[in-house]
């Protein structure tokens, strides 16, 4: 094999390599373990282009591991759709781990680095097995290394919201481990293309069977997307991690998001019997619920860390308003709203921290408190990210709101898709600009005894290289949206990505 | 018929027990629950092999059929996440009760306030 076919598994591979590494070298050699983090970092997001840039002609990647054939080895698939969110992941991950080594929160435990590299390795396994189990084993990789980093920097509050965090995960697990022992026993195969296969041949007695594994496999990518009811883990949790590791959390979510519209077409497609898209009825009410539950909470959040995780949950919410028509234009407005939700949930947080750190004891809480440094700056920012966040013009959330109004115009009820996500819009608009007048514009006089320290302007270096990668996903949406599309035709086409992954038959 | 339906009513009694001890509000007891829980899944899991027994496990010349190993090696898995994830939370629920003095799941907001920011503990030096 040359070294490019080999290209494909080493977003796995350099941050399991750099883990151990930064690890051994943090104790002595603090800023060589720094060093290695934002190494691997870069290099994932050269591959990641690399990658992107081999997927855009439409041929399907495989990468079969210790060249097991495909059904019975795990097997490695690169399409459009994984180039995509590898991408992502290797872009914000830089972000991400840019704010924590500028406002040294890494320095608040010997295990930032490693955590970190472990959690991006799980979610780009994630994006990239064709292995419904590996997938499990995945999750798993991403979810050990995000309690340690949710945990980060420790503290009651953290501690409180991580026992929940943790026990909601494990009962998730279960709930996945049941879902793929059901679907193994009735397939005997637990790749994701010859389950899509399989699935056709299953008899009349085990179709009720069937249903049950795939309304579990579901429920199970809806508690990671935190789809009403299914959220409430989420905005305790974010509000209290560290802010650079609740920007790269930003993404978690759409961990759930990716898992359903890659295993719902593929698996439970039209030939899957009484599972035939069998989320469909369920989903839409659900994605409504979630963008109002979200953005509601944008409306009443009293800091700006917990408006931004509502934010996360509104915006899940009308991204799945979007996948829910389970159509390729639908499906491409999503994926291309999916970048830009994970952009904007992590500015969102970044800019909080940045507003937290100036405040001191204020933090970041709705209330007026004194003047504070690079006020007007950060006031900017503020307005950019929000701006984002609800989807206003000019940046890219307009856009993609555009997009999925459009792409559900012609599914039945979408009077309710386009009531909900204008509706929650204007809500989450209010609640933004309550919290901004809050903090920026009132100035409560204070007898100044907490002199706030000197802040260099380092740390608003994240923050603002977010907002210009929202800029640039506007400023090049046209070729944005398409490779958004074409990603979406590829997910949708079952055949292909079997002849892809199985060999011709 | 006699296998399966031990098999069944084992796992049955076990989610039983681990949903009800899950549902409690004491963080010692949803452990348990969760633990129990798991047990029943990776009895589950092996089932989904087929129970069959006097089949040979790996290749034999005279075996005319075998069992299924791959849900040996998916339970094998499936009870190293586990066990991590378990010792994981019991070690997280010990640390919280010695933090905030509670060891509610729901916790009372009394002792734990958001605002009060969580403290540095150890700070690696140069």
């Amino acid at each position: 094999m040359s070294f490019a076919a080999h290209l494909a598994i080493a977003p796995v591979v350099i941050p399991a390599l750099a883990a151990p590494l930064a690890l051994l070298s943090m104790r002595r050699r603090r800023r060589l373990g720094v060093g290695i983090g934002f190494a691997s970092c870069s290099l994932m997001l050269v591959v990641a282009l690399l990658l992107l840039n081999a997927a855009s002609d439409g041929t399907i990647r495989t990468y079969e591991v210790g060249e097991w054939p495909a059904p019975f080895g795990i097997v490695l698939v690169v399409d459009r759709l994984s180039a995509i969110m590898l991408t992502l992941v290797a872009s914000l991950s830089l972000i991400a781990l840019l704010h924590a080594v500028v406002t040294r929160t890494d320095r608040k435990g010997w295990h930032f680095h490693s955590l970190f590299q472990f959690q991006i390795m799980g979610l780009n396994g994630a994006f990239l097995t064709g292995d419904l189990f590996n997938l499990f084993v995945f999750f798993e990789v991403l979810l050990i290394a995000s309690y340690g980093l949710m945990l980060h920097g420790q503290g009651p509050a953290r501690l409180k919201a991580g026992v929940q965090y943790v026990i909601v995960n494990i009962v998730g697990s279960s709930l996945f481990l049941i879902a793929l022992g059901l679907l193994y026993a009735l397939t005997g195969t637990l790749n994701m293309a010859d389950m899509g296969l399989r699935v056709a041949a299953i008899g009349p007695d085990d179709q009720g069977l069937l249903r049950v594994a795939a309304l579990l496999v579901v429920s199970v990518f809806a508690l990671k997307a935190a789809i009403v009811p299914l959220h409430m883990w989420l905005p305790r949790t974010y509000a209290v991690s560290t802010p650079a590791v609740a920007a790269l959390f930003a993404i978690m979510t759409k961990v759930g998001v990716y898992s359903l519209i890659r295993v719902v077409p593929q698996i439970f497609g039209d030939d899957a019997g009484a599972a035939a898209w069998v989320p469909a009825p369920y989903l839409l009410p659900a994605a409504m619920l979630t963008a109002i539950v979200g953005f509601s909470g944008v409306f009443v959040a009293r800091e700006l860390s917990e408006q931004a995780a509502y934010a996360v949950i509104g915006s899940t919410g009308t991204l799945m308003i979007a996948v829910a028509g389970w159509q390729e234009d639908t499906l491409g407005a999503a994926i291309y709203y999916l970048v830009h939700s994970t952009f904007a949930g992590a500015a969102l947080f970044l800019v909080a921290d940045v507003v937290a750190r100036r405040r001191l004891s204020f933090s970041d809480g709705a209330t007026p408190g004194p003047l504070f440094q690079h006020r007007q700056g950060i006031a900017l920012l503020f307005m950019a990210a929000a701006i984002a966040a609800t989807g206003l013009p000019p940046l890219s959330g307009f856009i993609g709101k555009l997009l999925i109004l459009q792409s559900v115009a012609d599914a039945p009820g979408w009077h309710w898709a386009w009531g909900t996500i204008l509706a929650t819009t204007l809500i989450a608009v209010i609640g933004f600009a309550r919290t901004g007048s809050a903090i920026f514009w009132n100035e409560a006089r204070i007898e100044s005894s907490d002199l706030s320290p000197r802040f260099s302007k380092s740390d608003l270096a994240a923050p603002i290289i977010t907002i210009a990668l929202l800029a640039a996903l506007s400023a090049g949406a046209g070729p944005a949206t398409e490779y958004g599309r074409s990603a979406a035709v590829q997910v949708m086409d079952r055949a292909a990505a079997a002849r892809a992954v199985l060999g011709e038959h | 018929m006699t296998l399966e339906l031990l098999f069944a009513t084992a796992i049955g009694v076990l989610v039983a027990g681990g949903i009800y001890l899950s549902l409690r509000g004491r963080t010692f007891q949803v452990v348990l629950g969760l633990t129990l829980f798991s047990y029943a899944v990776n009895l589950f899991l092996f089932a989904s092999g087929r129970l069959t027994i006097d089949r040979a496990p790996i290749l034999s010349k005279a075996a005319s059929s075998y069992a299924d190993p791959l849900p040996q090696a998916l339970v094998l898995t499936a009870i190293v996440i586990t066990f991590g994830m378990t010792a994981f939370a019991v070690v997280l629920a010990l640390r919280s009760f010695l933090e905030s003095g509670s060891d509610q799941v729901d916790g009372d907001d009394a002792a734990c306030d958001r605002h009060a920011k969580p403290s540095v503990t150890s700070e690696p030096s140069e």
